[in-house]
């Protein structure tokens, strides 16, 4: 697997006049040595899609464009600063305006400039790049539906049925400063999105609660996934590899620590990631059937507490109140579990979990957990965190609530 | 700027008003209110300053090192709010307060308890505002607004109650933006001097009466939606509720609605000013009168059809993107008309670089980069890659720190030798300058860079290959913050001109002053222009 160059720290081939401008910038910062900033990144990440080959390109023109208008106009300002002084004895001029045909001229000649610049350099190619990257549904070859929600993504292919959850694997003592941080600090995930190279994938985005962006720089492709609504964009990678973005959008307490990470790989290699995929759901749905031990459950949960809850409730279970309230010895966790018909009772613990609170952070664990992990997580709220109810509940159970 | 210095006895004026603290809060005298008005933002100023540099210390390192996430987002979006509410627009309008009637040759403003009201509506809306810091710290609420200062819905109907003392203060600074506005249009459509036509107003002047206008047309969009957001919040409305059939995105029309047109509410009264400070200093008229109310005109107009480019990212159809793209580029015509006019306006003059005037051309060059970025940042298919990104911070510090703080930089020393009645310290204010200049691009130009790189803006803790970026950016932000204190000890030692021995300041404080206010005496009499001056 071919490792991004962008995050192995090399410079990204960047078109000349990117660099260019790069050592106009870097005169700016004259305060460091020039050689210090050699490593840097200086401009978009090495492009691996259509578009965003296309946006670079139309990136460089147009910083080619402005730092020309730029450097034009203040020589100007600079040239005029050094002749039109006192204390070089300038008389001053009394004009208050163009006089004469040819300072006419010279007034309006930039804005003709202008005028051009804006609407044919710039505005043209613009339109085609706009026209492009809108255009989702011509030839779609596959289906990607991404669901962002506080503070993981979910991704499902809808020809296979597969869905799981995307989470940051970063370790929470690295962010504290209590461990090294690793190469892919804060970019890297549990489960990676996993797309064929070549094929043109339309992306659906939507979102359960806020709203986040999904990026990913070297895709060149940023959209909004808005909950209640579906919105889309396309990718189609050319190039095998791992590609590494992050939410754009703030969308609360841990909106840094959301990235998006895509494994681009050859057509069957992707087929068969997709069947060992759907043999992995298809035995955790058989698990939904049998009869769980609470040990079983209690181990299970603890696991899948972790993963969702704690980065809210804390691995502690004492939540941070207001926002979060704990789960020690909360009224809700150590309330009834279901009524003695086996029904849901309303604002129950398991309600909360199976379909979360309106206007917070508590979402409807129902839509990306499955009724294993669903028990399991219940089961274990119950019995540790400091509460000890002593009860269960079974996978089936929960399959009987859906 | 202080006591001592609007002292009615030099001047054998006829005030009478009462001493100490009730001569604040009764005040009607329109130099009164805008002393207060500029005190104001530069202590709020500060505030917003110091929230900002606790945020870029943090950010100093990859990891959380000094707040959690949830303070970290309080931080960013309360600094946003109190740099633009509580202290660029307080600026402008202690601007508006001091120089439009001694400008125009009016005795005070139009409407003066509506001025005092006004500046009074001030100080509780920044309380409200920063008060759930506070309230946290006794366990009262989960701290203050932790959206950004864009409160996009559905996270700020998610947030905890500094969203509620958010659009309460949001409010409250509205009504007194608008009490302000209409203090501003009434004062110059009725108060000119005899023989001042529209076309002979000062450009200051022209600014101003369009950022009035912008704000009396976008403010009660604001008000409306954050209103909607609080009955979104508590009673059960759904406004921006995909599930009750609102819409999120909604709110971001509406938001943006106002806040596009903002940006040239904050910035219309210092372009305004900027072309006398420029003609001042170089000796020559302005160049360009007529054409730079026009794009004034034209700006205000545009301002607020073109809102939509703030949400590019958020799904629009293309021919909405396409309309929003090449409004948003036509906005770059009449601001190249100012750029064209102000280089004109120094052009074959008889320049010397006093303190305003290098502030007012810092302005100018570095204005210049906010509008260049923000033209490219209109085309809708490189924005996806700009969007959400560093790129857009540095961007719009661009246009409002080197725009908007510098140029109330500028008026501040170009004007503080008529208030006080003594010149500025050169030497000091050129040092702050300097320092100003260098750590404010050493602050923003790094984060252009890491913008493009892919590092996304609002995130506490951030990837390893940004880790040189922010550095960087941090040790320019703590020498920007710092060099500001030189800022307040100018102003302080300028109004205590007296002690530090500063030289007095003649009525035309600046000998290429030809604006009315230098006709008067520095510093002006309590109440001056009792009887206008006649406009030939």
């Amino acid at each position: 697997m071919k490792t991004n160059p962008r995050f192995a720290r090399t410079r990204p081939r960047t078109a000349a006049p990117a660099r260019l401008l790069a050592t106009a910038a870097s005169g700016l910062l004259a305060l460091l040595p020039a050689s210090a900033l050699a490593d840097y990144t200086w401009n978009f990440p090495t492009p691996v899609t259509p578009i965003a080959r296309d946006t670079l390109k139309i990136h460089n023109e147009f910083m080619i464009i402005i730092g020309i208008l730029f450097a034009a106009v203040f020589a100007i300002m600079i040239y005029s600063m050094i002749k039109h002084r006192k204390s070089v004895g300038h008389a001053p001029a009394k004009f208050t305006g163009p006089t004469g045909t040819l300072q006419w001229i010279w007034a309006l000649v930039p804005f003709a400039i202008l005028l051009f610049i804006d609407f044919v350099i710039m505005g043209i190619p613009a339109y085609h790049a706009v026209v492009d990257m809108e255009d989702t549904k011509t030839k779609a070859d596959m289906v990607l539906k991404v669901t962002g929600m506080q503070w993981k993504w979910q991704y499902e292919y809808p020809e296979s049925g597969v869905r799981f959850i995307s989470t940051m694997s970063t370790p929470r003592d690295q962010i504290a400063n209590k461990e090294a941080k690793g190469e892919h600090y804060l970019l890297e995930v549990d489960n990676e999105v996993v797309l064929p190279v070549g094929k043109k994938v339309r992306i659906l985005l939507t979102a359960t609660d806020v709203i986040h962006t999904w990026w990913v720089p070297q895709f060149g492709v940023k959209r909004d996934a808005v909950p209640g609504f579906l919105r889309e964009t396309w990718v189609k990678i050319e190039e095998p590899g791992i590609y590494r973005g992050q939410c754009a959008e703030l969308c609360g307490k841990d909106h840094g620590f959301m990235p998006v990470v895509v494994r681009a790989v050859p057509e069957p290699e992707y087929a068969a990631w997709i069947e060992k995929k759907k043999g992995e759901l298809a035995e955790a749905a058989a698990g939904a059937d049998k009869t769980w031990s609470k040990d079983e459950l209690l181990a299970k949960g603890k696991d899948v507490y972790e993963a969702q809850c704690a980065v809210c409730h804390q691995p502690d279970g004492k939540g941070m109140p207001p926002a979060f309230p704990a789960l020690a010895g909360s009224k809700i966790v150590t309330g009834p579990l279901l009524s003695p018909e086996g029904k849901l009772l309303k604002d129950s613990h398991v309600d909360r979990v199976l379909n979360g609170k309106e206007g917070t952070a508590m979402q409807a664990f129902k839509n990306t957990l499955n009724d294993v992990e669903l028990a399991a997580v219940i089961t274990y709220e119950r019995n540790a965190l400091g509460n000890s109810k002593g009860d269960l509940i079974q996978p089936a159970q929960i399959k009987a609530l859906r | 700027m202080s006591h001592a210095t609007t002292a009615p006895h030099e001047s054998h004026d006829h005030a009478h008003y009462p001493g100490g603290i009730l001569r604040w809060l009764t005040t009607t005298n329109h130099k009164d209110i805008g002393t207060m008005y500029l005190l104001f933002a530069l202590i709020m100023f500060f505030v917003g300053g110091a929230m900002i540099l606790a945020v870029r210390v943090e950010l100093f390192q990859p990891g959380l090192q000094l707040m959690q996430p949830e303070l970290f987002n309080q931080l960013i979006g309360v600094h946003a709010l109190v740099m633009i509410f509580a202290a660029l627009m307080p600026a402008a309008t202690g601007f508006a307060n001091w120089q439009i009637p001694l400008m125009i040759g009016a005795p005070d403003m139009a409407l003066p308890r509506i001025n005092n009201l006004g500046f009074w509506l001030l100080p509780p809306a920044a309380l409200l505002l920063t008060l759930p810091f506070v309230l946290a710290l006794f366990g009262v609420g989960d701290g203050a607004v932790a959206t950004g200062w864009t409160l996009y819905a559905p996270l700020s109907v998610q947030g905890g109650l500094g969203v509620d003392f958010a659009i309460f203060s949001i409010h409250i600074l509205g009504i007194s933006s608008i009490l302000g506005s209409i203090n501003v249009i009434v004062t110059i459509f009725n108060l000119r001097a005899p023989g001042m036509t529209m076309m002979k107003l000062p450009v200051f002047a022209w600014g101003w009466l369009i950022t009035a206008f912008l704000l009396i047309a976008t403010i009660p969009v604001l008000a409306g939606a954050v209103t909607m957001l609080l009955t979104d919040r508590h009673f059960g409305t759904h406004f921006f509720n995909a599930a009750g059939g609102g819409d999120p995105i909604l709110f971001q029309h509406l938001f943006w609605f106002f806040g596009h047109p903002e940006v040239y509410i904050l910035l219309l009264p210092l372009w305004g000013l900027i072309p006398h400070v420029l003609a001042t200093f170089s000796r020559k008229p302005i160049y360009g009168y007529r054409a730079q109310v026009y794009s004034f005109i034209a700006i205000g107009l545009l301002s607020v059809i073109v809102w939509a480019h703030h949400f590019f990212t958020a799904g629009l159809p293309v021919p909405a993107l396409l309309y929003f793209m090449y409004s948003t580029m036509s906005i770059s015509l009449p601001l190249a008309v100012l750029f064209f006019c102000w280089i004109a306006t120094m052009w074959k003059g008889s320049m010397s670089f006093e303190t305003p005037m290098l502030f007012a051309q810092g302005f100018i060059v570095l204005f210049g980069i906010a509008g260049l970025t923000g033209l490219v940042l209109a085309d809708v298919a490189a924005d996806a890659q700009y969007h959400h990104s560093y790129f857009v911070v540095a961007h719009f510090h661009y246009a409002l720190f080197a725009g908007g703080i510098m140029g109330v930089m500028t008026g501040v020393y170009y004007w503080l030798p008529k208030w006080t009645g003594y010149m500025i310290d050169e030497k000091l204010g050129k040092l702050h300058f300097w320092l100003t200049i260098i750590s404010f691009n050493l602050t923003f130009m790094p984060q252009f860079f890491v913008g493009l790189a892919g590092m996304p803006r609002r995130i506490p803790d951030y990837a390893l290959q940004f880790a040189e970026f922010n550095a960087i950016s941090t040790v320019g932000a703590l020498i920007l913050g710092f060099s500001q204190l030189l800022f307040a000890y100018n102003i302080w030692k300028c109004a205590k001109g007296a002690e530090y021995g500063l030289p007095k300041a003649e009525g035309r404080a600046w000998e290429g002053g030809e604006s009315l206010e230098w006709e008067l005496p520095s510093p002006p009499p309590h109440h001056s222009w009792e009887t206008p001056p006649v406009i030939k």
